[in-house]
């Protein structure tokens, strides 16, 4: 059976990373993966979303709405944004930092509301979490990616471990310690 | 050692493995990682042409003189090198060359749609198309074979999905390439008409002998499932398909695509009860099919426009559909931006100020377009800018003399605008061109150009000279200013507008995402100074807003750059 993780952000955010690490650790416990990301125009400051699917045999590298056991959000904007995409009854771990949009900077459109509440009434399991501070908290605000890997690693199957080498085989050797502590962080999370 | 890879990496691998000597190749998404990826390799020559055109015959004169050559690009990027192509079809290779052409349907970061797979009907030479990572590294691989078995180019079809996706590779070692001597031969590379028509019939000749190859091919497989449905199928529309189906069909998964197979096509049909042909863009599979006598259900049900996916073939053979929980609320969209301390900024803030028409061109700055600087007035390919405002001002007759301007990249700019600018000068229009020289080529992710002093590995390199340039074609006024300099910018701009003969200015300051940019420290927002008069907003930084009624600046995106300070009147910004 293939199972499918969605992660969703603002261009910038370090979506791609994230993908890697998620991407390693199933590489590493012997799952075919495929992943999916998009480059070039819509890296600038706009909408960013990576697949990846895992399982015995993937065929597409692409996620629908429906289709996804996990979306990782990496702003509220996008969680909401993307939500459709979730399976009925799946999970969205979802960081609540606001990045307004450029229609919502000129006026055109305004940041919405409640987001985490709404998202919740559409009967998803909701995590959400401020990984901006906790990012900071562990010494860069450029960190929210591997918070949020932490936050998702306590609900898999893989140990801390296997996590944790694969950040080692993503993050370069001079920034691996901020990155342990802003997974340790994450990883706290009740 | 089995690892994940873009299917790009792994076309690089591919090379590297094949024991590929030069690679030439112009970035353009999605197929900039390639030759990125290849540059790493030291045992592989790799350089960044000036365009796809050069980079074509660099690697055809690689090929000449025995070396395993590769040029990449993007689809509209084989637009412009299908000169040398077509011909190189006629000559064929010493040593194999091969071109990756990726296309973008769904266009995430394209001016079109279009379906590379003509080029290799129209100009006659194989073409195979990989659906995954692995098959990228595989295919690479035997389209060098192909090519010195067949005396062809081979062109590798890419497709966003496929280029942008990573799926798992096995590496094996680099098989080093003998290059063998050289020997001169007229005949075989020398295209006039006398040798020319020869080769016409090699040519035909060769397509001959690759359709009898196309039914034996390895690359071209079938995979049983239910005999109710059979698709003919390639690329990544066979990973849709497989997902959307499963066992409820079989497959007809073609790798060579120039030229397709008969007979295999026609035993597959034979066996099963209801034919597809399912692939994005043009209808290429299922015309060769029809040609054969076949009748498959294709373009009259599936769509001609954007990609595939399982879904939408799900729905469109079983009707089937997935359930999604429903999120009512409404969501405004994010759309790309200039980036903080965008250089290209302050030009687009002055020329939608000034109201001028703008030309514009493909980069970063085509998104000058969107709100609120929304100042470019047309884009169409590369370098077409230049040219196209000489046209416009010629249509015009004089009416937006000193009303009208094009914008173009520096990396653009020596692609394809030195041509047009050599037009203006020579066939004498008083036009505006401004080149916004950021100092590398942004939007396909900073490659090194031949204006910006750096070669492929980032090593010390000769840079065009753009102003001694634009003298030595005959332009005469060429200004030189800095773009986060409001006040001066638009009085360079006006002064050229104003002026009675051509100009050229180049708006110089290094791309704001540059790792040896050094940035000031953000600024700040006085909230007892600031009247909330929204100037600072209008130059459209994603790192002002204005949800407290008082501007606000982001300061983990504010690299400090000063143009929110110069629009402030009230002295709030500091």
């Amino acid at each position: 059976m293939t199972r499918s993780i969605m992660i969703v952000g603002v261009g910038g955010q370090g979506t791609l990373l994230a993908s890697r690490i998620i991407g390693n650790v199933l590489l590493s416990q012997g799952y075919d993966v495929k992943m999916s990301e998009v480059h070039g125009m819509s890296q600038r400051g706009g909408s960013v979303v990576t697949y990846v699917k895992y399982g015995d045999e993937v065929f597409s590298p692409v996620i629908e709405k429906g289709q996804a056991d996990l979306i990782i959000a990496f702003e509220a904007l996008e969680a909401a944004r993307y939500v459709e995409y979730l399976k009925k009854g799946g999970r969205i771990v979802m960081n609540t930092q606001e990045i307004e949009p450029m229609p919502v900077i000129t006026g055109a459109a305004e940041y919405p509301a409640n987001i985490v509440e709404n998202i919740r009434a559409c009967g998803c399991d909701v995590v959400a979490i401020d990984a901006l501070s906790l990012a900071k908290e562990a010494g860069t605000a450029r960190a929210v990616n591997v918070v949020l890997m932490g936050v998702v690693s306590k609900s898999t199957d893989f140990g801390e471990d296997v996590w944790i080498k694969a950040l080692e085989e993503c993050v370069p050797p001079k920034v691996i310690d901020v990155n342990k502590k802003a997974f340790a962080l994450g990883r706290s999370i009740e | 050692m089995s690892k994940l890879m873009l299917g790009n990496q792994a076309v690089a691998r591919g090379l590297y493995e094949a024991g590929v000597d030069v690679v030439s190749s112009y970035p353009g998404t999605p197929s900039t990682e390639i030759t990125e990826v290849v540059s790493k390799y030291d045992e592989i020559h790799s350089e960044w042409a000036p365009n796809e055109k050069v980079a074509a015959e660099v690697a055809i004169g690689a090929s000449i003189g025995g070396a395993r050559s590769f040029c990449a690009m993007k689809h509209v990027g084989l637009n412009v090198a299908a000169d040398p192509l077509f011909t190189a079809s006629y000559t064929g290779v010493n040593g194999g060359f091969v071109i990756a052409v990726a296309d973008d349907p769904g266009m995430h970061s394209s001016q079109n749609e279009q379906d590379s797979r003509h080029y290799a009907i129209a100009s006659k030479v194989a073409m195979v198309e990989p659906s995954d990572s692995g098959e990228c590294k595989e295919f690479t691989k035997m389209a060098y074979d192909l090519s010195e078995k067949f005396d062809t180019p081979v062109i590798l079809r890419l497709s966003t999905r496929v280029s942008h996706s990573q799926s798992i590779v096995e590496e094996c070692d680099r098989i080093p390439h003998d290059i063998g001597t050289y020997e001169k031969n007229a005949q075989k590379y020398v295209m006039m008409p006398a040798y020319a028509k020869p080769k016409h019939i090699m040519v035909e000749e060769r397509t001959q002998k690759l359709r009898e190859y196309a039914e034996v091919c390895p690359f071209n497989k079938i995979v049983w499932g239910s005999t109710d449905i059979g698709v003919i199928t390639s690329g990544i529309s066979y990973q849709y398909a497989r997902e959307a189906l499963g066992d409820r069909a079989s497959y007809l998964k073609l790798g060579l695509i120039n030229p397709m197979p008969e007979k295999l096509i026609k035993d597959f049909a034979s066996k099963v009860k209801k034919l597809y042909v399912i692939e994005e863009l043009d209808d290429v599979i299922e015309t060769h099919c029809r040609k054969l006598g076949l009748d498959p259900v294709g373009k009259d049900f599936f769509k001609w426009i954007g990609e595939y996916s399982q879904s939408y073939i799900r729905e469109k053979i079983f009707g089937e559909k997935d359930e999604y929980v429903s999120y009512s609320e409404n969501v405004p969209v994010r759309p790309p931006v200039m980036c903080a301390g965008c250089p290209h900024r302050g030009v687009f803030y002055v020329l939608k100020k000034l109201g001028v028409m703008v030309s514009g061109d493909i980069g970063c700055y085509t998104l000058g377009a969107v709100a609120p600087l929304a100042a470019i007035d047309t884009t169409v390919c590369m370098g077409a800018s230049v040219s196209g405002l000489h046209g416009f001002n010629l249509a015009r007759k004089g009416e937006y003399e000193g009303k009208a301007v094009a914008v173009i990249g520096d990396s653009t700019f020596i692609h394809s605008g030195i041509t047009g600018l050599i037009n203006i000068a020579y066939n004498a229009t008083n036009s505006t061109v401004i080149v916004l020289d950021n100092s590398i080529t942004g939007m396909t992710g900073h490659q090194n150009n031949p204006a910006n002093g750096f070669n492929i590995k980032g090593e010390p390199a000769t840079a065009v000279d753009l102003e001694a340039l634009a003298h030595a074609v005959g332009i005469e006024r060429v200004r030189v200013v800095d773009p986060n300099d409001l006040a001066e910018t638009e009085k360079v701009i006006r002064e050229e507008l104003e002026a009675k003969a051509p100009s050229l200015i180049i708006t110089r300051r290094p791309c704001a995402l540059l790792k040896s940019v050094k940035h000031n420290p953000p600024v700040k927002v006085d909230a007892d100074k600031c009247r909330s008069c929204k100037a600072c907003m209008k130059i459209g930084c994603p790192a002002i807003s204005m949800s407290t009624k008082k501007a606000k600046i982001d300061d983990t995106l504010c690299v400090g750059c000063g143009l929110c300070e110069q629009m402030c009147r009230f002295d709030a910004i500091h």
